[in-house]
């Protein structure tokens, strides 16, 4: 390395530093690099453009009679809509907020209270509740069960008793008209 | 095996039960490896890494494909509009097939002009060709899978060279495809063929770098290194200079995906597959063509197929065709002539395969098919026996720094890193 030593210590340990300053601007350099090709790479799994656009529906309400539930799909996933007795509607109505574990009023669940629209997927772990049709085991709060894990639900879809840490998802819908819904 | 050598504990403890760092060492920085490599000696590195990108991006378009007659197509248009990124994805993959088999081309000259199949890397150079031969057939299958027109017509064509073998060329193509006609069965089992070679392929490029390292590279002037005054440790220069090549490499790849991703394939492939109509003129992929030129030279539908297959067969026995002791194409004036006429006839007879086959044609590929068998089964050896060398350097240190005059200051530059 010593040569003869006509180039001066200090400035030896200067060129050091800019020595330095490349290489760890070359790394930067390639980490940015690899980065921005990593993520096409990842990004590709993420819904694709048709996917995303096949994001809402429209669902005909007119021939639900009282009491009765019908499931439809959305996104691959079951949407329950259920037209509510008056006893289902009050029971909904009448719980105290403080009983709940994930604290919701019923008026916040509904957009016209007959008709309840809602996820049909268990917030604990993803399984689909029964109580849609009848016959099924509706749970000891008389709306949904779910018997993977054992989550009650109310009339109201919310959670009262079991693992599940949340109300079933409600749906961003509108009503297109009195008997039409579209989902999504 | 020394221990120490690494400063980090969890390395040394790792190390001691599982020499995998001193592997790496060894093979990666210490590696001694001749001083005077050309840039020619880029090329394996970079046909490794064509082999990464193509596995990386194949996965990723596996995962959007859909191997099957009446959605395979779609899927691989959906991947081009609606998958994130799919376009770009696919357009690696593709350019990179091309990309690919260019860098292997010229690694394949580099070792036809300095002699790199030679003794004691016979074994390297067959496997080499064994990777050609695997890439082939991968890159084939890969064709297939978009079930466009070429690709249906493409497999069609290659599948019914088989039907040329006597008396069971026939079952062969009925099991080839899995019925009686190029169809959803085909698709399928290309897929998973597809799916499988290059892995083979990394296999078989991890014996030829075992192979490679137990006599260190060749180099320009073919002789050995004589000793460590010879050589250079792999890390940090032929890193770098492997780097360097690569950014080169991958800014003329980015170029072909940004600006020209459809110029080395055929517009015919956006058409979906119709088996009641084939296409005016079919061709194969460009790095097919010089293959396909010999195929349709020979007047005779055995006789086509075995020159094709000949062609690639005379590779695995070039290193008893030239017995020339002498490795390096610079130090065999004649051969040296001959390499170049018949690099041009390579070339000549990929032109050949691309245009129909019909009048001067025809006539033309004949000559540069005779010539490229004659170039291997009676120059070189005749070469071999007839060629006067040119006298060889005593060392490579003289040959790189033109004498004794030199090694002062060459052992300078050795220390001053
Ligand atoms: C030796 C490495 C490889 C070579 C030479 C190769 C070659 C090709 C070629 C030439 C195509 C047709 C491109 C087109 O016109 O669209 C293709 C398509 C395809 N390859 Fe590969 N491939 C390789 C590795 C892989 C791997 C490891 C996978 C993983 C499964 C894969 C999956 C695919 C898929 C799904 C397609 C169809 C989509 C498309 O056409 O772009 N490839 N390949
Ligand atoms: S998934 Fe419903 S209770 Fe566990």
């Amino acid at each position: 390395m010593v040569k003869k030593n006509t180039v001066k210590k200090e400035s030896n340990e200067e060129q050091r530093g800019r020595r330095d300053f490349i290489v760890v601007a070359s790394y930067a350099m390639a980490g940015i690099g690899a980065a921005a090709v990593a993520w096409p790479l990842i990004d590709q799994m993420n819904p694709a453009a048709d996917t995303l656009a096949l994001a809402s529906i429209e669902v005909d309400i007119s021939k639900i009679e009282v009491g009765q539930a019908i499931t439809v799909k959305w996104r691959g996933k079951p949407v329950f809509i259920k037209h509510r007795t008056e006893d289902e509607i009050n029971s909904a109505q009448s719980v105290e907020l403080s009983q709940l574990k994930d604290p919701q009023a019923d008026v916040e669940r509904v957009i016209n209270p007959q008709f309840l629209v809602m996820v049909g997927v268990c917030t604990h772990l993803g399984c689909v509740p029964l109580g849609q049709k009848t016959g099924e085991i509706r749970g000891e709060y008389d709306g949904w069960f779910c018997p993977c894990h054992g989550s009650h639900y109310d009339s109201s879809g919310r959670i009262r008793k079991g693992p599940a840490p949340l109300n079933l998802e409600i749906p961003p819908y509108q009503f297109a008209s009195n008997s039409l819904i579209k989902i999504g | 095996m020394s221990t120490n050598k690494f400063s980090n504990p969890v390395v040394r403890w790792i190390d001691h039960r599982l020499p995998i760092f001193s592997f790496m060492d060894h093979e990666l920085n210490e590696y001694p490896t001749p001083k005077n490599l050309n840039y020619f000696w880029n090329f394996g590195s970079l046909a490794g890494i064509s082999l990464v990108i193509m596995i990386v991006t194949g996965i990723v378009l596996a995962m959007s494909y859909t191997p099957h007659v009446d959605h395979a197509f779609q899927s691989v248009e959906r991947i081009m509009r609606d998958v994130n990124h799919g376009w770009l994805i696919r357009y690696i993959h593709m350019n990179g097939a091309s990309f690919f088999f260019i860098v292997v081309f010229i690694h394949i000259f580099r070792g036809l002009y300095y002699g790199s199949y030679k003794a004691p890397r016979e074994l390297l150079w067959i496997l080499g060709v064994l990777i050609l031969l695997l890439m082939m057939a991968t890159a084939f299958m890969g064709y297939v899978l978009p079930w466009g027109q070429m690709s249906f017509w493409g497999a069609t064509v290659i599948t019914n060279l088989f039907s040329a073998i006597p008396l069971v060329g026939d079952s062969i193509v009925t099991m080839l495809w899995g019925g009686f006609s190029v169809d959803n069965p085909t698709l399928n089992r290309f897929f998973a063929l597809h799916y499988l070679m290059p892995f083979l392929i990394v296999g078989v490029v991890i014996l030829h770098l075992v192979a490679l390292h137990r006599f260190g590279s060749n180099n320009p002037i073919g002789i050995d290194p004589s000793g460590p005054q010879d050589t250079v440790p792999f890390h940090p220069y032929y890193t770098i200079k492997d780097f360097f090549g690569l950014s080169v490499f991958l800014s003329l790849f980015a170029a072909a995906i940004f600006f020209f991703p459809n110029f080395m394939g055929h517009p015919d492939n956006y058409i979906p597959a119709n088996p009641m109509q084939t296409p005016a003129h079919i061709v194969p992929e460009w790095y097919f063509l010089p293959f396909y030129a010999i195929l349709r030279a020979v007047p005779d539908k055995l006789g086509g197929v075995l020159a094709m297959f000949g062609a690639i067969a005379v590779l695995f026995i070039l290193p008893w065709l030239d017995r020339s002791p002498i490795r390096s194409g610079n130090f065999r004036p004649i051969f040296r002539i001959f390499f170049w006429v018949f690099a041009a006839d390579c070339v000549a007879l990929g032109y050949l395969g691309g245009m129909p086959a019909e009048g001067i044609y025809v006539v033309l590929s004949r000559v540069a098919t005779a010539w490229y068998f004659l170039h291997f089964l009676v120059i070189l050896p005749l070469l071999s026996v007839i060629e006067t060398p040119k006298p060889l350097p005593q060392s490579l240190s003289k040959s790189v720094l033109g004498g004794t005059a030199m090694v002062g200051a060459a052992s300078a530059v050795k220390e001053k890193i």
